[in-house]
């Protein structure tokens, strides 16, 4: 019971950060601000609504359940080490691109996009 | 409690809809490439409550590992390929191996 309790808080807040990128991902107005909402926003989201299923899983605790739930556990580790890296490597790839970084000047015409 | 992960997963789902609609508008490619990355970490999330709904979580962890691994390598191979053709690179490149030459 008291597990589930744990499980419902953990997926609750994941899904509140997951509010905080998306709502990020579409209003911020250039390139690295969207960027930032999407890396941060998404590896706490994915990585609290994993522990919550994992800890929900060793809720009737045997062998079975254990490899489940290591293997959940180990899916978080891997986004947590994956997700930055491929924000770093995006975020270099915009950069050599040439992205604009966005100022308070071109908030006029930054609106009408 | 699989009513629960029902309505997670119906939440971020739902919250998967306007970032789609950043990829149809996102100004250049990257901010699209960034969208997608975005929903495939979540679709590995979405694959797990699959499975809890279905009693089969042994089955979907497995294809979630997957997927999360596809779409790391997915964007880090967009990221070099973005990095590698970009134009100004390109030129400055070539004036390196001029002044070599």
């Amino acid at each position: 019971m008291i597990l589930n309790v744990i499980c419902i808080v953990l997926v609750c807040s994941g899904i509140l950060f997951f509010v905080g990128g998306a709502v990020g991902v579409i209003r911020f107005p250039d390139f690295y601000t969207r960027m930032h909402a999407a890396g941060k926003g998404d590896t706490m989201s994915v990585f609290l609504i994993l522990i919550g299923v994992a800890i929900y899983q060793l809720g009737d605790f045997n062998l079975a359940n254990l490899l489940v739930a290591g293997k959940i556990f180990f899916i978080t580790v891997f986004i947590m080490w994956a997700s930055p890296t491929s924000t770093h490597a995006l975020i270099k790839a915009g950069f050599e691109e040439g992205q604009k970084v966005w100022t308070r000047k071109d908030e006029k015409g930054d609106s009408e996009k | 409690m699989e009513t629960f992960f029902v309505y997670a997963g119906v939440a971020i789902f739902a919250l998967m809809c306007p970032i789609v609609w950043r990829i149809a508008v996102g100004p250049t490619a990257i901010d699209r490439i960034v969208a997608v990355n975005v929903i495939g970490t979540k679709t590995t999330v979405l694959l797990v409550f699959i499975g809890m709904i279905y009693q089969r979580v042994e089955m979907f962890v497995d294809f979630a590992l997957t997927y999360a691994l596809l779409n790391f390598i997915g964007s880090l191979a967009a990221a070099r390929y973005f990095d590698r053709v970009n134009p100004r690179k390109q030129i400055s490149d070539t004036e390196a191996k001029e002044q070599k030459l």
